[in-house]
């Protein structure tokens, strides 16, 4: 039978986000995935570099809604290592909490999501009913629902109460009940478990050597997790486990998902009832010194990665940041080949990807031939410059390629 | 009589499609979650759906970055009159933190007429709701 190519996105009814999956399929069988990004491409790394550190705080805030938290703790510890501030221990320990509640409100996320996709909408509907529990929650710690921008620069902006800790308990109670009875369908109901079981296989060899992270890896039977190999803020003071799981399939994550949700109950609570007394936060400076530091974070969908230039002046030089989602797309693409065209949602969603957060990266791929080149900043400033005096002020899509090859022959 | 008729079948049940033009996923979350049990947007008739042929109303939500600007317009050109853009977050009406960025065009009414404004960042599903509902009183 001969091959076909379909694309789909970068707007499909099974991707909320844009992004474009161009697939082969022989039969129903895809035989070749191709992944486009850019869609959701802003710019934000460069205009990182135009905005004072504190700016900043609040852009990088804004570069994924759903993990807003876990881009700005990365992103402040690292300049509080490039300030050489120690934040306070409640002010870490009030970080800590709502990273762990993000956690819960991304995986109850999930979940639901994953039900969607695997057809069970039921579920989908009660596990977002019970995520408002977690939003009332982060509303109540931060004013905000989604950006909660409780961090700042030497600890947090706000402090919580006892009233507030004693609802947040009470809160969890119902939580860990409904969870439970998550556990239960997820890993027990007959026909979810066939929808998900042996779906999107990523062997052990196969997700250490493509570089996966967060909870993909972890459903291979890898321990790997950041809070644990590399602790951060008071990883080292709370007792959790690592989830893992060894099916390595879409099973094997709803499962390390879930455990991982009774892990943070208990995160939670530890942190709750040993929160330490004292101030949230210190005064941090407005410049900062030349320097350089690469600041990791355990995110909800697995190990994110700043890395930050500073230059002395009260504006990063360089921020880069490399997003867990853009770790795991090259698993992905591994395990949709050989899958089923109606796999392709459930193995997609099964990552739990978040275009958002990955749209950093500039590389040109030449389609006629395939050629991936990454351009040099000198060309792309000659392409940039040749382009602006072609169309005036109005930047055109003119053949970019086409131009590179013109500028290598010169040079 | 007729008139009447059509009148009320839109205000009755408009089917929605989510649009991310480059949005931080904020502002679609919580679009999702007002159509969740708590806030139940469906109770108004609201539905979404995945294809743009089925929609009356375009819900909008982020910034147009320079990739996203021909399909946008596609999609609205798709969408059978009339039809309905609603501008969702301080991103669609303005670009909020992502204005001057060499990727970003601008608030979602540079490329497409926008109908309704829904302030916020991100939006609260009762705010959604509430401009939902103006919109639809308005018809």
């Amino acid at each position: 039978m001969e091959e076909f190519t379909v694309p789909i996105g970068p707007q499909h009814p099974a991707l909320k986000e844009p992004i474009s999956l161009r697939m082969t399929f022989d039969g129903e069988v895809v035989k070749h995935v191709d992944v486009r990004l850019g869609y959701n491409h802003r710019g934000m790394e460069k205009m990182a570099e135009e905005r004072s550190y504190i700016q900043n705080l609040y852009l990088t805030e804004r570069i994924c809604g759903i993990c807003s938290h876990s881009h700005t703790t990365c992103f402040a510890q690292g300049v509080e290592k490039l300030m050489e501030i120690e934040p306070p221990k409640r002010g870490l320990y009030i970080r800590t909490l709502v990273a762990e509640i993000e956690r819960v409100h991304s995986h109850l996320l999930w979940l639901g999501v994953a039900g969607h996709e695997a057809g069970f909408d039921t579920f989908f509907m009660y596990t977002w009913r019970d995520r408002e529990i977690v939003m009332d929650i982060l509303e109540s710690i931060s004013g905000n629902r989604v950006h909660y921008a409780i961090n700042t620069f030497g600890g947090v902006r706000r402090d919580i109460s006892e009233a507030q800790k004693q609802t947040i308990l009470d809160s969890l109670g119902l939580l860990k009940q409904r969870t439970e009875y998550y556990t239960n369908i997820g890993t027990t109901e007959p026909t979810f478990v066939a929808r998900i079981k042996g779906v999107g296989k990523l062997s052990k060899e196969l997700a250490l050597s493509l570089c996966a992270v967060g909870p993909t890896v972890r459903a291979s039977g890898i321990k790997s997790d950041v809070r644990k190999d590399d602790p951060y803020a008071v990883y080292n003071e709370i007792p959790f486990e690592v989830c893992t799981a060894d099916t390595g399939d879409v099973f094997g994550r709803v499962v390390v998902r879930v455990n991982e949700l009774f892990e943070c109950y208990k995160m939670i609570e530890f942190m709750l009832k040993n929160l330490p007394v004292g101030d949230i936060v210190v005064k941090a400076p407005r410049r900062v010194k030349e320097n350089e530091v690469v600041s990791r974070y355990e995110a909800p969908r697995g190990e994110n990665l700043h890395y930050i230039k500073s230059n002395g002046t009260d504006k990063p030089e360089r921020l880069k940041v490399r997003a867990p989602t853009l770790a795991n797309y090259p698993a992905t693409v591994e395990m949709l080949k050989g899958c089923f065209i109606a796999d392709i949602p459930l193995i997609f969603a099964a990552i739990d990807p978040c275009i958002c957060c990955a749209e950093r990266m500039v590389e040109l791929v030449n389609v006629k031939n395939g050629e991936a080149s990454v351009v040099s900043f000198g060309d792309l400033k000659k392409l940039a410059s040749e382009q602006y005096k072609k169309c005036g002020n109005k930047p055109e899509p003119v053949s970019i390629a086409k131009q590179l090859e013109k500028i290598r022959r010169k040079s | 009589m007729l008139a009447q008729l059509v009148r009320w079948s839109r205000i009755k049940s408009p089917w929605v499609l989510h649009l991310n033009t480059g949005a931080c996923n904020a502002c679609d979350i919580e679009v999702l979650a007002s159509l969740m049990p708590r806030f139940d947007l469906e109770r108004f008739g609201v539905q979404l759906k995945g294809t743009p042929r089925h929609a009356d109303v375009i819900i909008c939500t982020g910034p147009v970055t320079r990739q996203t600007k021909d399909r946008i317009i596609r999609v609205y050109e798709q969408v059978p009159d009339p039809k309905f853009v609603v501008a969702v977050g301080a991103c669609a009406m303005s670009g909020c933190v992502y204005r001057g960025m060499y990727n970003v065009i601008g608030g979602i009414d540079q490329v497409i007429p926008v109908n309704a404004y829904i302030p916020g960042c991100p939006v609260r599903p009762d705010a959604f709701i509430d401009g939902v509902v103006k919109l639809l009183g308005s018809l």
